[in-house]
């Protein structure tokens, strides 16, 4: 290679890399007609399962937006497109990540990470640079209480996920002729900030109804039994039992909830369906009632996927090996009509303006109806409770989205 | 606390309830400890990733239920296939860190329960699963009492498996062997010993004790990649307190760290039931201490 030749490629490399750095940033926010939108996700750890419901939750999301004629700004058709990393489950690395996508790779506009723990992290990140996160997978409470202004989630909050239970055990005790402040509740919750957060919940209520605690334990994280605690219920016969420990706590309650043969008349645990309570544990699951963000069966109903079973229907189409369609995906997609809505009404790539318009967000979708309180969190969509009975799962409460009559006091077949 | 206490007075019944469910439990903490006590009598080596052994056993039971296969039918599979994972990784790995000071193989095996983690994460996703029995649950005492079948029935395993592992320790040449290289290494070389085997031997019977008792956990609680501290953590607490080469020490402990469980749980509420069972310990520590100081006082 003669010198000149060698000149004249260094210099064209040279240039490229400039080039390169200059339409970077600039460019990776909107990257000719495709809008990028950034989210470090898990992908590995302890949180993969949810983290890939929601992974192909947003995936969903933007192929329909995409298929139904993208997003039009200015007067121009953008198609959407997501850059993921994964976070490995760990907090600290979605902070990273977020300050990479942010910093190296120019996005301006994130989709949240899965669970609170890794939302936390990176909340702090979008602050600092004032760029718009719509999350849908970090239901803590103290997400909300921060003052964050760039913080929009589609989801319920953890505080609302088992209060409906209350309200319900005191609604039943009027019925049988009883004072609300007669009703005498135990509680085990797993010893995380999660589950905490569902604590304070069922405590706002239950004192609103003045209501008597007998039992009120916090599990360990690594809980794997709970036999002393049931032992307890046992003895002491509370008229509503309400657990929250994750798909470990739901799968150990149910086991041994069995195997005790506890006789409450009411009892609430979350994470009823990731633990696959009742292919494992049958009729002795009869009656629980199970929280849940969303669930096919409602009718809530939308432009862009129809109403919720269209869009069951649609995932499983989609993807193979979903028998159910986890909530945690819904959300997902959920989130992405969020930013799609907000993008149009801003007819902008500005954040403040977005930051505006997402902050005015007002929709009905199959998710649910979707409006934020000045603290980033879903004001109108709630959470629903649905029992159940013979295997399947029905919406008892609240009352305007209940397809079946609460059964209460619960019976267990063969008991 | 106390209402629970006074609880416990006014329904006895209850005492029974929770000492049976801590036996039961107790007698698989047993199995887990006994094998961290050979393996650090015999090569002193303590292994971190016991917990660990255990949930491979439990996930055995698992997959035996994907099969179709009744998952107590995971124990002798769970024995043999851990056994051989004992031997390869005593092969690879531990073979490198006998006669290497405390920390080096409480590194190594610690990074060994690390890898094993990550990868039941990787091939069983973090999600919680166990096995069913499907067995009867009986209720005696007018109700107030109830068994698991399965329960008991891990019980009478869990003693069928220690007596043979303690008859065979105790009469086979293997396990003659074993309690000679545990006395002294050299001494047994001499004698024309394979220490090398012994030790390997050692490391394998360990790694299928816990399977077994993985196995029996798979049905009667629940199975999480990253649950396999506890039961490390429990097994050395039970061998801390029984001392090394006690064997009815073990036992006694493993089945009063089960029924301690309980009962605290029941009265001090689930968030103090592992701080009791580690302040347990302490307390034994420090009880062992002061009894050492008297014993050097009386040899001076």
């Amino acid at each position: 290679m003669s010198k000149h030749l060698k000149f004249l490629t260094a210099l064209a490399f040279g240039v490229a890399a400039a080039g390169l750095v200059a339409a970077g940033p600039a460019s990776a926010k909107v990257e000719g007609d495709t809008i990028i939108i950034g989210s470090a996700i898990s992908f590995t750890g302890k949180y993969s399962t949810n983290g890939i419901h929601a992974k192909n939750g947003y995936d969903l999301g933007v192929k329909r937006v995409n298929e139904m004629g993208g997003v039009k700004v200015g007067g121009k058709v953008y198609k959407l497109k997501i850059k993921y990393y994964d976070d490995e489950s760990t907090p600290l690395r979605t902070a990273q990540l977020a300050e990479r996508l942010i910093k190296q790779d120019g996005i301006k506009y994130i989709l949240g990470p899965y669970s609170s723990a890794t939302t936390k992290a990176m909340a702090p990140i979008t602050e600092k640079y004032k760029i718009p996160m719509v999350e849908a997978e970090g239901a803590s409470r103290s997400l909300f209480t921060q003052g964050y202004k760039y913080i929009f989630a589609v989801l319920s909050t953890s505080e609302q996920y088992l209060a409906s239970s209350i309200a319900l055990a005191a609604e039943m005790a009027k019925k049988a002729g009883k004072k609300p402040s007669d009703v005498r509740v135990a509680m085990a919750f797993e010893n995380d900030p999660f589950s905490l957060d569902v604590r304070a919940g069922v405590m706002d209520d239950i004192k609103k109804f003045g209501m008597k605690i007998v039992i009120d334990d916090k599990l360990p994280r690594d809980l794997a039994d709970m036999s002393a605690t049931l032992t307890k219920v046992k003895a002491l016969k509370p008229d509503l039992l309400v657990i929250s420990g994750h798909s470990k706590g739901a799968a150990t309650a149910a086991r041994q909830i069995k195997e005790l043969k506890i006789d409450v008349p009411m009892i609430a645990i979350t994470h009823c369906e990731a633990a696959k309570i009742v292919k494992l544990f049958g009729a002795a699951t009869n009656d629980f009632l199970c929280p849940t963000q969303w669930a096919e069966t409602l009718s809530y109903k939308g432009k862009y996927f129809g109403t919720a079973a269209e869009y069951d229907k649609l995932f499983k189409a989609t993807y193979d090996g979903y028998r159910n369609v986890p909530y945690q995906a819904a959300q997902a997609s959920a989130a992405v009509l969020v930013w799609k809505d907000a993008f149009e009404r801003a007819n902008s790539f500005d954040t403040e303006k977005l930051r505006q318009a997402l902050s005015e967000t007002n929709m009905k979708t199959f998710y649910g109806d979707i409006r934020f309180a000045p603290e980033g969190n879903n004001i109108a969509k709630p959470m629903v409770l649905r029992q159940i009975q013979d295997g399947k799962f029905n919406v008892v409460a609240p009352s305007k989205w209940a397809s079946h009559k609460v059964n209460w006091p619960r019976t267990v077949p063969g008991m | 606390m106390l209402d629970n206490i006074a609880l416990l007075g006014i329904a006895p019944l209850l005492n029974v309830q929770l000492l049976l469910d801590g036996l039961f439990i107790g007698a698989i903490f047993v199995l887990a400890a006994y094998g961290l006590a050979l393996v650090w009598g015999v090569m002193n080596v303590k292994n971190l990733a016991q917990g660990d052994f255990v949930m491979m056993g439990g996930y055995i039971a698992f997959v035996m239920t994907k099969l179709g296969i009744h998952p107590i039918f995971g124990l002798p599979v769970a024995i043999v296939f851990m056994f051989g994972f004992g031997w390869v990784v005593y092969r690879v790995i531990i073979y490198r860190v006998i006669g290497k000071d405390l920390f080096t193989s409480l590194l190594a095996t610690f990074g060994m329960a690390i890898v094993i983690q990550q990868l039941l994460n990787l091939i069983f996703s973090p999600d919680v699963m166990v096995a069913e029995s499907g067995f009867a649950i009986r209720s005696y005492l007018g109700g107030m009492v109830t068994v698991a079948d399965i329960k008991l029935i891990s019980f009478l395993l869990a003693t069928v498996l220690a007596t043979l592992v303690i008859t065979f320790m105790k009469y086979s040449r293997m396990g003659q062997a074993i309690r000679a290289t545990a006395q002294d290494p050299r001494a047994a070389r001499v004698m024309g010993i394979d220490t090398e085997r012994v030790y390997a031997f050692t490391f394998a019977l360990n790694a299928a004790i816990c399977g077994a008792a993985g196995v029996l956990i798979s049905m009667i609680w629940v199975l999480q990649p990253f649950f396999g501290m506890t039961y490390s953590i429990r097994a050395f607490v039970i061998v801390t307190a029984a001392g090394l080469g006690n064997l009815p020490g073990v036992i006694i402990a493993g089945l009063g760290l089960g029924a301690v469980e309980q009962f605290a749980g029941f009265i001090l509420g689930a968030e103090l039931q592992q701080f009791t069972v580690v302040g347990l310990l302490v307390a034994i520590l420090v009880w062992r201490q002061i009894q050492l100081r008297r014993h050097r006082q009386v040899v001076r």
